[in-house]
């Protein structure tokens, strides 16, 4: 008896246990993520796919991605976290696309599937497509495609500069060999001394003033936003037509921020490339973005153009957002800040995420997760207030 | 980095100090000494007289055991060590630094031989189970490395023993030479595989001692690497998985794992003290676990210090290798 009570869930009085597992439901879980996870991975294993398994057509040629209905999750001990949950937005030509949304919101991990850069085995793109159009005008469907196909375009085609630029060089590597690989790994006939060039000239475009000297130095000689600066050169250097910088300002101090930013800007007209913004800064996506994607728990809650999103929010979410960010209009302001906290990412509930910090919530917001409603076309947003019964009890509400 | 090492060096010129004092007052008050060792079977059948055993106690300069005694006597053996001599022992009757010299060069050999294995072989497994992590193959070898560690050497050695030289009878059960056969004394070939092949026991069992750590630290360090920022940024810039692994990532491996396998490179001098007795190798770790149990205490003051400064030695090594394979280390 007594070997068989310990598999058996025990209430204590007093304390919310249903964050725990018990042994029985841990071993559950973990077989269920084997069985997937090795089903994913085998998919991703095979060898000598076939091209057309991964050729696709864009929806509207002028994009350089398109994420439809994307799905990541991951098979995490306690649970499967959904960090994408039906994601789909489009990256033009030649545009800056800015992502923002709270920590954990999916914004990276979106960025990471487009780079098939996701933890494995935990991570897997369960649903959904990315597609991608090369310079040739070929489309590619990422989530389909083969691990050594994928080479050629990361890093070549899409480069990412990350976040901690601290710790995002190799602190055993010279820039300089850093910097080289690149080139020598994806510029066809380069040899060392034409990839130390273009290594050196990309120093230069990214305004380091000793180019010579930054190439010979190892990365815990430089400052952050000199490394910063480094990644971007590094991210040139074969120019890529996506730039996902993720991050790029958030580490560096204010000074810094605004010339690695303007420097975005520079080299994104001179290569004709497009970036993929992703903040939580709303100052960083005024000044740089032409669209917004706002993302919530996973989801897209509202985009629009830069325009749209700042000077006609629709989401209560994004309203939040604005108002929370710090005008330094009037003295005697609190900022403001969004009560409440994200729901638990295991067991998302099946209506509005939104619902229990909303300060606009209704009956129908309880019961089912909002349809998109589109406002023009370009902006839409994913709220009850703007259709159907929602709709009604707002205008009844008004009466 | 001059100034660095001469402080270490005057540093560890202390420890020792502080360790030969530790260690004299130790063996002095050991219950039984080597004269009470030698002589018992002779008084107790009446051969010897107790005044025989005092008078040879103090011609060995073991009678006065105070504190007083024993600083005496201590400050002396420190005298002549820091003239360079270790002093005679007791029971293999020759100096000290001659024994040590004689019986090192074995046991150099066999720890080295080990050695290499554990890195040849215990790296590459650990680098596997890394990339392979929560694999069946992580879990298999991850099993065989704890059982490894876990295991005592006198039992694995007993194990080996068994089934090797006594069940299968392939392998030779002790010692160093076959004494059943009589080669001529120009058949320097068939001693040195004689020898050889004697030693096959005893250098598998210190490798399976010993691999299973080189290897779990391989793959902790290496799942530490692999998590970080720039192992990202490297798979961003489109690099092979294998390049992504053994460039980018074991290179930073390579920081803590030369560091401590340099470390431990003094320390092959020392000798395997259980694994050289059950193989009855004459080796150093052999001999010195004859010495003290016998109380033969210049060679276990001589010995222990060799210890002593091999230790040192492997810090100090170590210290000068983070230098070498870490460029963000300078030494100040």
């Amino acid at each position: 008896m007594g070997l068989i009570d310990i598999f058996k869930r025990k209430k204590i009085e007093g304390v919310d246990d249903t964050m725990y597992l018990t042994l029985r439901e841990e071993r559950r879980i973990s077989k269920e993520n084997n069985k997937i996870i090795r089903k994913f991975e085998r998919e991703k294993n095979r060898k000598n796919v076939p091209e057309e398994e991964y050729l696709t057509q864009m929806r509207d040629p002028s994009n350089v991605v398109e994420f439809e209905d994307l799905h990541t999750y991951f098979f995490t001990d306690v649970g499967t976290v959904k960090s994408v949950n039906g994601v789909s937005f489009d990256i033009p030509q030649g545009k800056i696309v800015g992502v923002v949304g709270e920590s954990g919101c999916g914004k990276s991990v979106t960025s990471l599937s487009l780079m098939q850069l996701v933890q494995a085995p935990q991570g897997q793109i369960v649903k959904g497509s990315i597609r991608y159009q090369d310079s040739n005008g070929k489309c590619y469907e990422i989530t389909k495609m083969p691990k050594d196909k994928m080479l050629k375009i990361r890093g070549k085609d899409i480069a990412m500069i990350f976040q901690e630029p601290m710790t995002s060089l190799n602190p055993v590597f010279k820039i300089g060999e850093q910097m080289d690989e690149v080139v020598l790994l994806h510029v066809e006939g380069s040899t060392p001394e034409s990839a130390k060039a273009r290594s050196i000239e990309m120093l230069k475009l990214v305004g380091i003033a000793m180019p010579e000297k930054v190439y010979n130095s190892y990365p815990h000689e430089l400052s952050g936003g000199m490394r910063q600066r480094v990644m971007i050169a590094m991210a040139l250097s074969c120019d890529p037509r996506l730039i996902i910088a993720d991050e790029p300002t958030t580490a560096l101090d204010v000074t810094i921020q605004a010339q690695i930013l303007e420097l975005l800007r520079d080299v994104k007209n001179r290569i004709n490339g497009s970036i993929m913004l992703i903040t939580h800064d709303l100052g960083v996506i005024a000044e740089m973005a032409d669209y917004v994607v706002v993302m919530y728990a996973g989801r897209i809650i509202e985009k629009g153009t830069v325009r749209e999103i700042f000077h006609d929010p629709k989401h209560p979410y994004t309203i939040g957002l604005m108002r929370s960010k710090p005008t330094g209009e009037t003295r005697d302001n609190r900022l403001y800040s969004i009560k409440g906290q994200v729901p638990n990412p295991i067991n998302m509930p099946d209506h509005c995420y939104f619902y229990n910090r909303c300060d606009k919530a209704m009956n129908v917001c309880s019961r089912d997760y909002p349809d998109m409603v589109d406002f023009s076309s370009t902006h839409c947003a994913a709220c009850h207030l703007y259709y159907g019964e929602g709709l009604q009890e707002q205008n009844k509400g008004k009466e | 980095m001059w100034k660095y090492f001469l402080r270490r060096i005057a540093l560890s010129l202390l420890i020792l100090l502080g360790v030969s004092a530790l260690i004299y007052l130790l063996s002095m008050l050991m219950p039984a000494d080597y004269i009470d060792n030698q002589t018992y079977a002779a008084l107790q059948s009446g051969a010897m007289t107790k005044e025989d055993v005092q008078r040879l106690k103090e011609l060995y300069g073991l009678a006065d055991k105070s504190f007083k005694g024993i600083v005496k006597s201590y400050l002396s053996w420190l005298k002549s060590t820091m003239s360079g001599d270790l002093g005679f022992s007791f029971l293999y009757g020759k100096p000290v630094t001659k024994v040590l010299s004689e019986y090192i060069w074995i046991s150099f050999l066999i720890a080295f031989i080990s050695y290499i294995l554990q890195i040849i072989i215990g790296i590459p497994m650990g680098i596997k189970a890394s990339v392979n992590q929560y694999s069946a193959y992580d879990y298999i070898v991850s099993v065989f490395a704890m059982m490894g560690t876990a295991l005592p050497s006198f039992f694995l050695s007993a194990l080996l023993m068994n089934v090797f030289a006594i069940k299968l009878g392939i392998l030779p059960l002790q010692g160093l030479t076959t004494a059943t056969k009589l080669f001529p004394p120009d058949a320097h070939f068939q001693i040195l595989l004689d020898k050889a092949w004697h030693l096959v026991l005893p250098i598998s069992v210190l490798t399976l001692l010993g691999v299973g750590g080189t290897m779990k630290f391989t793959r902790t360090n290496m799942l530490e690497v692999l998590n970080s920022d720039y192992i990202r940024t490297a798979r961003a810039k489109g690099l092979s998985e294998h390049e992504v692994t053994y460039k980018h990532a074991f290179r930073n491996t390579m920081i803590p794992l030369v560091t401590s396998l340099s470390g431990m490179l003094p320390g092959l001098f020392g000798g395997a003290m259980i694994t050289e007795t059950v193989f009855a190798i004459p080796g150093i770790g052999y001999m010195a676990l004859r010495a003290t149990q016998q109380g033969d205490i210049p060679f276990i003051m001589g010995y222990n210090m060799f210890l002593s400064i091999l230790t040192v030695l492997g810090m100090l090594i170590s210290d000068i290798m983070y230098m070498v394979v870490d460029p963000r280390v300078k030494l100040s």
